[in-house]
């Protein structure tokens, strides 16, 4: 569509960009605020502007931050909790990619009765409030001796994190060509083989919006974290809420953002260097096909 | 006798070849089976027992859920889940097919504009309500900004008045969500034939009839995906209000997922955090549900 207006410069079209810019600044705003306060001193906050840039930029909230902010009573920052998110995603992207990925080729090429039920189920526990699972996961998680723990968070973000990568790739198997797979039987090729050699080299955007979907997932997630992992295990999004949150001493605003920041940088990497994939992962976690 | 031997082979091989697909698809199976509709049963059977700090499964008929109706910080939390999810899908709708129908002008650098508009959704939760705590801080914050720019009359102090924080849980969440809602539209814009809208504008019709009458009607499965997607997210939103309030100042932010976080974890009532689990879950099966269930049905075209 989009024809409906021209191209002609008019007043009408001064209006229209100015609008647009409008809503640009204002969702800007929370970001550049969050980053110039990241560099000014506390007493330049207390005094200035919040507006304003830095009169004198400072790296020292951003070194506390990483390095000696006080969460609970531990005094070193925030960079154990943001290596443990890592420690926490790479395996559970990994491993629910992979099972979404065989699960995906499963329900759309090896068709068997039920697959509808299957999926059906596994589709709808995308959408479950996870508040109903807290109280038999903290106690399963104790069984398994893995509360407190990374290894405990990577397991319950697979498991919850398989319908997603499954609806993913099911999605994308589906308009797959069936020829193709038929011809590949005929000519012996198995299980794992039509698998490696056929669907897997054709699926890398679906595999890139899988990693991305789950990838910003499992990192901004803060209920499983703050419900699981409290103290040393925890991630940063709870450790961040910690920092931010605490009600002792005075409040170093500069320290907190720097630390929203660490927080946020590797989402917003991902997301500039992959938008068009991570707003692919939106729509199909959204409308499904 | 090898060839008997190597039939036999065969026989198992393709057996297997035949168990296999459903061999792999297992784990996953069990998985979901287990920590979802397992976890499931096991909690709406706690909301029926006698559990308090430890499960007790004694069965206890409708007390807990007694309990919860008679809270008076539930009660609290139901109104605040309606009146949030309520102005947060109105909010970001209205917003989000305005700045998709904007967008959607043949706009110069419209790849920029989108990326600034849809990055928020890219960060946590946490991070937003850090941000948007300091922000609207009062004193601080917007306030002072204002008053430096000589608004002195200018008054802020929404986040720490219990009758408007709840408010400044929605902006923040309009803020982070409009974009994903603009996406949604403008996807559906690029979707309608462009045929009717020609013989509209042949016929002379100004643009805002053309979209009131012939487009916006169109995107109808937009609206509904939109409105079924932000219901299941308000429901959902725990993390932004921790946040941003706390929960406070008091209760007066409180929402179902925060309630039940508490009661779990804090309060040591599981009867009472699995009762109102429960609920919040049977109000998303019954929005996705249905919603599921024709998305998978009807072919798309």
């Amino acid at each position: 569509m989009s024809a409906v207006a021209g191209r002609r410069f008019t007043l009408a079209r001064a209006l229209l960009y100015t609008i647009l810019l409008l809503f640009a600044v204002v969702y800007l705003m929370p970001l550049y605020v969050m980053l110039t306060t990241s560099f000014k001193t506390l007493e330049e906050i207390h005094q200035g502007n919040m507006l304003a840039l830095p009169g004198q930029w400072t790296l020292a909230p951003w070194r506390e931050a990483w390095g000696s902010a006080c969460i609970g009573l531990e005094c070193s920052g925030i960079h154990g909790y943001f290596f443990n998110s890592i420690k926490i995603v790479v395996p559970a992207v990994l491993i629910s990619g992979l099972l979404g990925a065989f699960n995906g080729y499963v329900l759309t090429k090896w068709r068997f009765r039920g697959h509808k039920i299957v999926f059906g189920l596994m589709l709808f526990s995308c959408f479950i409030p996870f508040q109903i699972i807290l109280l038999p996961m903290a106690r399963v998680l104790g069984i398994l001796h893995l509360a407190n723990s990374t290894a405990g968070l990577v397991l319950v973000h697979i498991v919850y994190g398989i319908g997603f990568t499954t609806l993913f790739f099911r999605n994308f198997y589906a308009a797959f060509p069936d020829e193709l797979v038929r011809a590949a039987k005929l000519d012996g090729a198995g299980f794992f083989t039509l698998f490696f050699r056929i669907l897997l080299p054709a699926s890398v955007p679906i595999i890139v919006v899988t990693v991305i979907w789950q990838f910003t997932n499992v990192w901004n997630d803060f209920l499983f974290g703050v419900s699981f992992a409290s103290g040393d295990s925890a991630p940063i999004t709870v450790a961040l809420n910690n920092l931010v949150n605490s009600s002792t001493g005075v409040k170093a605003y500069n320290v907190n953002m720097a630390a929203a920041m660490v927080a946020a940088v590797p989402t917003l990497i991902v997301y500039v260097l992959a938008g068009k994939y991570f707003l692919r992962g939106l729509m199909s976690g959204s409308v499904k096909g | 006798m090898p060839n008997a031997a190597s039939r036999r082979h065969m026989g198992a091989r393709e057996r297997l070849q035949r168990w296999l697909p459903k061999l792999v698809l297992s784990p996953s199976c069990v998985l979901v089976l287990f920590f979802v509709y397992g976890f499931i049963a096991w909690t709406s059977y706690i909301s029926f027992s006698d559990s308090g700090m430890l499960p007790d499964y004694t069965w206890a008929g409708l007390r807990q859920w007694t309990r919860l109706w008679q809270s008076w910080t539930w009660g609290i939390a139901l109104h605040n889940i309606w009146v949030f999810g309520l102005l947060y899908i109105v909010a970001c709708i209205l917003l989000g097919l305005l700045l998709a129908i904007l967008l959607d002008q043949r706009i110069r650098a419209e790849g920029v504009l989108r990326t600034i508009y849809l990055y928020p959704m890219a960060l946590s939760f946490i991070v937003t309500g850090t941000a948007w705590q300091w922000f609207l801080n009062p004193g601080l914050g917007l306030e002072k900004t204002m008053h430096d720019l000589g608004w002195q009359s200018f008054s802020f102090h929404w986040l720490i008045d219990s009758k408007m924080a709840i408010y400044t849980v929605v902006i923040a969440a309009v803020w982070q969500a409009t974009g994903f809602v603009m996406a949604m539209f403008l996807a559906g814009l690029r979707g309608i034939d462009g045929e009717m809208i020609k013989a509209a504008q042949l016929d002379g019709a100004p643009i805002w009839k053309i979209y009131l009458r012939i487009i916006v009607p169109q995107l109808r499965p937009v609206f509904l995906s939109a409105v079924v997607v932000l219901a299941h997210l308000a429901i959902k939103s725990f993390d932004l209000i921790v946040a941003m309030t706390g929960g406070g100042p008091g209760n007066a932010t409180a929402v179902p997922a925060t309630f039940m976080y508490s009661y779990a974890f804090s309060r040591n009532e599981m009867g009472i955090a699995a009762a109102s689990a429960v609920f919040m879950l049977a109000v998303i099966a019954a929005l996705i549900i249905p919603y599921l269930y024709s998305e998978l049905r009807e072919p798309r075209p």
